[in-house]
């Protein structure tokens, strides 16, 4: 396409150690090994610190409401804060973000309230929050679906000459899905401002990379589709960061879609109502608890002297007023009214489904549902 | 052929000429592109080419690479950016080159497509257009000549139409390009090269409405796309044995014009649906329910149902035995108890 650059092929794989910046005891990585990536400066670490932090406080608080049936369903993301801060870190406000079910702590981070990213997991509706105002896409729950998206909305932007960049989270399991496939190859060849970050958690719910892929890593893939590929230790926020910041600026400038493998682990079960001790062993989860990514970062900025214990203090209290904000909207039950299920089906509204809505209208004044007023709803 | 081309033609219009139902889409799309630079055009080898019905024919000359362009072959792919592209403002508008290759691109249409302003509470609306090459009798190889009609008709969030002449064509592409909800616009391959006297731009009747396209008073036959002609051969020919019949253009398969079709059944009182698609679970039984539910005590006879068989769409020189044709629906007819 006449947008298109000259741009000389992908030829060279990634390294096959996950890149880093920090080592796991929070020492920072000199030489090759960085890739020639740059650690942070301290005050973006800090920023990065204090979101995880937060992002924790809220998944575990979110956990225990499912535990209290507060929430259908949840997915959590413990462990895996890096990869999703690290890498959302990266985009402007301007910047779209394309999540999946499993990145809330994504959303929170784009600053959307608790009650409206919660919406649909406590089954009041699909989506609760506004696209446009977050630059953020509704969740995907159908695999891989919302990379396409990314490309098609980044494509968009590019032809109206906005400098506007797409991120798609994908799981590992989420790879193996055509539409990560038809995404890749159609944001290489149409050379999309797209960075495709796959969020290795080693599982899909109970198949293990192994079932998934026969490829050394997931990030090896890109060099099919000519865009570069990263592997990166999904624990390392400085490293993630860092590797997306440069994908997304390149993206920025005309260069084109990138891909990112970020290796990490999910601690917490695929949702709350799964079992991993069926597919898992604890010695595993342990082995990976170890590397926790806030625990490695703090590691560093207290060796660095960059966190005194005031900021801990008072990061920790702004964690704790997050969730009892969150144990609020949870515990407080949102107004439902049912006939609107019928106000967003079509912009023009149908007779047919007009009739529809006045039969439910009549049986809602008759009594029909009034076992149901004040209990769930 | 139909009432809806007479329609007032607005003031810049040309002069009427031949125009095929390719030719009417391609102008529409040439026409849309012209007004309104968030149209974009896109799908399997539309470029240069001009597509393989050359609906597309000379856009890629005009417009150029930034607005109509070759994407790779992969039609979740084409759905899915479009999904994207839409929610940026643009309105694109896509080709699935046929019917039955519109399959791997199920998901996104019935997910996300379909889904999206409700998912959303309107927050997000896809207006994009997805044109699909249906049916058969064009002597297409097996995969080519699928009617794949149910499956969208039956996806709420969908709006489905399909154009049975020139002019509806032209004018029911513009309405879907321009309107803010996605439509699925099935064009009958088989009336590609019908042709009709057009002077453009024309705007028939809105495309959620169904069409009386010839009176009558003894038969109500209702078709869409291609078999529209065949309603039309079956009420020439039964003019001729004194049997007077209605033949309603659907026009819309979703939303179902249920008062133009209801007016037409309850004057004649009698109903046949004829669609190329198997019959069992196909739209068919829809139009039958919906009829007899809404006008069971004026209805002389049981609503009948003229359809492919159920059976995977044949080979070329077998088609002429699936397809439903005049002698059929006659034959058909004469299955009711008239004197009752
Ligand atoms: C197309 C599709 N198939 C199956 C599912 C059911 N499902 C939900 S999550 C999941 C596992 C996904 O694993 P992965 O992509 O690694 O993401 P993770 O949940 O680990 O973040 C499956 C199979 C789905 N949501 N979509």
């Amino acid at each position: 396409m006449s947008l298109n650059v000259e741009h000389a092929p992908v030829r060279t794989l990634p390294s096959e150690k996950p890149l880093r910046l920090l080592d796991n005891a929070g020492h920072a990585i000199t030489g090759a090994a960085t890739g020639g990536f740059e650690l942070p400066d301290t005050d973006t670490l800090l920023e990065l610190y204090r979101k995880m932090v937060v992002a924790r406080r809220f998944d575990v608080q979110v956990t225990a409401l499912t535990k209290q049936g507060r929430l259908a369903t949840y997915p959590s993301a413990y462990g895996q804060e890096a990869c999703e801060i690290g890498a959302v870190s990266a985009l402007t406000a301007d910047d779209w973000l394309f999540p999946t079910y499993r990145d809330s702590i994504a959303l929170l981070t784009r600053g959307i309230e608790p009650a409206d990213i919660l919406t649909s997991f406590r089954g009041d509706w699909h989506n609760g929050y506004d696209q446009h105002v977050h630059r953020t896409a509704a969740q995907a729950t159908p695999l891989a679906t919302q990379a396409l998206h990314a490309v098609g909305l980044s494509h968009a932007a590019r032809l109206r000459r906005d400098p506007i960049v797409a991120l798609s989270f994908l799981g590992d399991g989420a790879t193996s899905e055509g539409d990560a496939h038809e995404a890749f190859n159609f944001a290489a060849v149409w050379q999309t401002p797209t960075v495709f970050v796959v969020q290795n958690n080693q599982f899909a719910i109970s198949v293990p990379l192994e079932r998934q892929t026969r490829a050394a890593t997931l990030a090896d893939k890109a060099v099919g589709y000519g865009m570069p590929g990263f592997h990166v230790d999904g624990n390392d926020i400085a490293a993630m960061y860092a590797v997306t910041r440069a994908a997304v600026d390149r993206a920025r400038d005309g260069g084109g879609p990138t891909l990112i493998e970020g290796v990490t682990y999910r601690i917490e079960a695929h949702t709350n109502s799964d079992d991993p001790t069926r597919y898992r062993t604890a010695r595993d989860v342990e082995h990976w608890k170890r590397r926790d990514p806030i625990e490695r970062l703090e590691k560093y900025l207290v060796s660095e002297g960059a966190l005194t214990e005031a900021m801990r203090t008072e990061i920790a209290d702004a964690a704790e007023q997050l969730a009892a904000r969150t144990r609020d909207v949870m515990t407080s039950e949102a107004e439902l009214d049912p006939l609107e299920l019928f106000d967003h089906v079509y912009g023009r509204q149908r007779p047919a489904l007009l009739e529809q809505r006045a039969a439910l209208e009549a049986e809602i004044a008759a009594g029909a549902f009034a076992s149901h007023q004040g209990a769930a709803r | 052929m139909t009432a809806t081309a007479t329609s007032t033609p607005p003031a810049e219009a040309s002069a009427p000429t031949q125009l095929t139902m390719a030719g009417a889409l391609n102008a529409a799309l040439r026409d849309a592109m012209s007004v309104d630079d968030r149209v974009v055009v896109y799908g399997e080898d539309v470029g240069p080419l001009g597509g393989v019905f050359r609906v597309t024919d000379g856009l890629h000359a005009a417009f150029g690479d930034d607005r109509i362009w070759d994407s790779p072959l992969a039609e979740s792919g084409i759905i899915g950016t479009a999904i994207g592209m839409a929610m940026y403002g643009m309105r694109p508008v896509v080709e699935m080159q046929f019917d039955a290759f519109s399959y791997p691109a199920f998901e996104q249409m019935v997910s996300h497509v379909a889904k999206m302003r409700n998912r959303t509470k309107g927050r997000v609306t896809l207006p994009m257009v997805v044109r699909i090459p249906c049916a058969g009798a064009i002597g297409g190889v097996e995969h080519h000549s699928d009617s794949s009609e149910s499956y969208w008709a039956s996806t709420p969030g969908l709006t489905v139409v399909m154009p049975s002449n020139p002019a509806d064509a032209y004018s029911m592409l513009r309405e879907a390009i321009d309107s803010d909800d996605p439509v699925v616009f099935m064009e009958p391959k088989s009336r590609y090269w019908s042709k009709a006297p057009l002077a453009l731009p024309v705007t028939t009747a809105p495309m959620d409405r169904a069409e009386v396209v010839r009176e009558g008073t003894d038969v109500t036959l209702i078709g869409y796309g291609p078999t529209v002609r065949t309603a039309l051969e079956a009420a020439e020919a039964a003019a001729a044995e004194g049997l007077s019949i209605e033949v309603v253009d659907l026009r819309s398969l979703s939303p179902f014009d249920d008062a133009t079709v209801g007016a037409s059944v309850r004057k004649t009182s009698r109903a046949a649906v004829i669609h190329e698609a198997a019959q069992f679970g196909g739209y068919g039984a829809e139009v039958a329910a919906r009829v007899t539910e809404r006008n069971f005590h004026h209805l002389a006879a049981p609503v009948l149902r003229i359809a492919g068989f159920d059976i995977p769409y044949p080979s070329p020189k077998l088609e002429e035995y699936h397809l439903p044709t005049a002698d059929r629906v006659l034959a058909a007819l004469d299955t009711w108890e008239w004197d009752a």
